[in-house]
């Protein structure tokens, strides 16, 4: 386990030192703080710029609905990129420049450099999603009310799960490809193969996408939980790690 | 004598590219045991097998009678390796990095800082060792390299060129540093600079096309594979003469090849026979009136001897 705690420690100082988790969390902090104030000032804003007031009029009143909305897709899309642009040169950089033979032919288990590399992954976006939620929290709170600290949570620990789900299937395409652009170019296209088997009837709720969905229903109440996209995500992100393990493995460095 | 290295039928491919071919290979335990070969010939395939970073495609090899297996653990206990172009995360400093490496060595804290500050010590990178790696030399990288190689205090050393970025002080520094880790440490290290071998290995083996040349030890070697040099040096400004003396010889039966020195005025001979060739080039440069100033029977160098192996083996 040591190993495992040296490979993550390693990856948290680099996360630190290259400012790719100063860059995470500013990202997600900004936009989780903006998120319910762009709800709220929507109307506003359409009435200040010119030729646009007519719209101002057609938007409805603002609600905790709409920042809970924007909160979410704000922080899905710009978290998803983030996720595969951190995710896609983990392994595959260190094999190119060499850095990878130089670890392992040390008393490291190769799973656990794979491990320490999603952990360290999975601590930066917990930390950088927690700064969010935690800006996105008060504003709703400030300007609409009514947001349960506790649904709020379990929706950002939804989100979390969604994004770590594209960031191990990343990771997977880091190990098994041979450059970032094609360990990138696979976690885009696993993210366009999800979005395309969601339009097929009956397939949305099985999906890790659905879990946004459940994430706005938990604030916001009304519907019901979706348990089959909260096994499957879990298991993809579990099979994409194992995966990856097993490849870098057989792999020779 | 124990052995801390065995090969036995190593074999490499790569597709259709037979990298290593049934590599026979025993290096005693203690040894500074030089791996020579010209580029391509195999030996950094061969440094890979033993460090557990690639798979044979046959044979095995055992290090202190451990079998090789790609990551392994024990494997990697027992040996240091230090690649031929060693890569660090720039971002980290040479003490960090150090650490890094020793922790994942599972060392305590007050080991591994005990162990960096001496590894740091003797490679000399002290000094720069709170700078980013980044901004290193490439000749402190190969230091660092060979820093992360012993942290740990491995039983054997793998060494792919670990010198030939360094400067000639830095050179002579590692290479007595080397020798000096011998006999409690093996050192199994390949070079291009073959005099570097010649001062400090015990043993050499060349390896040609992925094939075992030859083994042996070092003064063996010469002794067994060594032909006859002559070096002959004449006065200043004299060298055109002389070069154009030794064109003349080209054909005669005895005389094997000729290289020149930089200066233009000295030259050695490589010859077949010793008493037919001293008799001629006597007669030679008698008969040139040369203005000679040495004409000596020299020992052959281990470069002479590799050329020789080698062109052999690629002649077959």
């Amino acid at each position: 386990m040591s190993a495992l705690w040296t490979v993550w420690r390693k990856e948290m100082l680099e996360a630190v030192r290259s400012r790719r988790l100063l860059g995470v969390t500013a990202t997600l902090f900004v936009f989780g703080a903006a998120s319910p104030l762009l709800a709220r000032l929507t109307p506003q804003i359409l009435q200040l710029l010119p030729g646009a007031e007519a719209f101002a009029a057609l938007v409805p009143e603002p609600s905790l609905a709409d920042a809970v909305a924007q909160y979410l897709k704000n922080q899905s899309q710009f978290g998803i990129l983030l996720a595969i642009l951190t995710s896609m040169g983990a392994v595959v950089q260190e094999k190119e420049r060499g850095t990878a033979a130089m670890v392992l032919c040390k008393p490291l288990p190769r799973w656990a450099f794979i491990a320490g590399k999603f952990m360290a992954i999975g601590a930066s976006f917990l930390l950088a999603l927690a700064v969010g939620a935690v800006a996105g929290y008060y504003y709703s709170e400030v300007l609409f009310g009514g947001l349960g600290l506790g649904r709020w949570l379990a929706a950002n620990v939804l989100l979390l799960t969604w994004l770590l789900v594209h960031a191990a299937m990343t990771l997977l395409f880091s190990t098994l490809g041979r450059s970032q652009l094609v360990a990138g170019g696979g976690g885009f296209g696993m993210l366009a193969v999800l979005g395309l088997l969601g339009s097929v009837p009956g397939l949305q709720r099985w999906l890790p996408a659905a879990l946004l969905g459940w994430a706005a229903r938990l604030c916001l109440g009304g519907g019901g939980p979706a348990w089959p996209a909260l096994v499957v995500s879990l298991a993809l992100t579990f099979l994409s790690l194992i995966g990856a393990c097993v490849a870098l493995e057989r792999q020779e460095i | 004598m124990e052995q801390a290295i065995r090969c036995e039928g190593l074999s490499k491919a790569f597709g259709r590219t037979r990298a290593l071919q049934g590599l026979e290979l025993a290096v005693p335990a203690g040894a500074v045991f030089g791996f020579l070969g010209p580029n391509g010939a195999g030996k950094t395939t061969t440094m890979r097998l033993l460090a557990g970073l690639a798979r044979p495609s046959a044979g095995s090899a055992w290090i202190c009678g451990q079998k090789v297996r790609a990551g392994s653990r024990e494997i990697a206990r027992l040996v240091g390796y230090l690649p031929e172009e060693p890569a660090f995360y720039g971002w980290m400093r040479p003490r960090e990095f150090l650490d890094y490496v020793a922790r994942l060595f599972g060392f305590g804290p007050a080991e591994r800082q005990r162990r960096v500050e001496m590894v740091l010590e003797t490679v000399g990178l002290q000094d720069v060792a709170g700078r980013r790696i980044s901004g290193l030399s490439r000749g402190m990288r190969q230091r660092l390299g060979l820093a992360q190689a012993l942290v740990h205090g491995p039983r054997v050393l793998l060494l792919d060129e670990p010198a030939s970025a360094l400067d000639p002080i830095g050179r002579r520094e590692i290479l007595e540093f080397i020798r000096a880790l011998a006999p409690d440490c093996t050192v199994f290290f390949s070079t291009h600079i073959l005099a570097d071998v010649e001062r400090i290995c015990d043993q050499v083996a060349v390896i040609a096309n992925g094939r075992l040349v030859v083994q042996a030890r070092t003064e063996e070697l010469l002794r067994r594979y060594a032909l006859p040099v002559f070096e002959v040096e004449v006065e200043p400004g004299q060298g055109v003469a002389l070069q154009r003396w030794l064109q003349e010889l080209g054909a005669a039966g005895w005389l094997l090849g000729v290289s020149h020195a930089a200066d233009g005025n000295s030259a050695r001979i490589l010859c077949r026979e010793v008493s037919e060739a001293r008799q001629a080039l006597i007669a030679g440069l008698a008969q040139a009136s040369l203005p000679i100033t040495r004409l000596e029977l020299v020992r052959p160098s281990l470069e002479e001897v590799f050329v020789r192996l080698v062109q052999g083996e690629a002649d077959k």
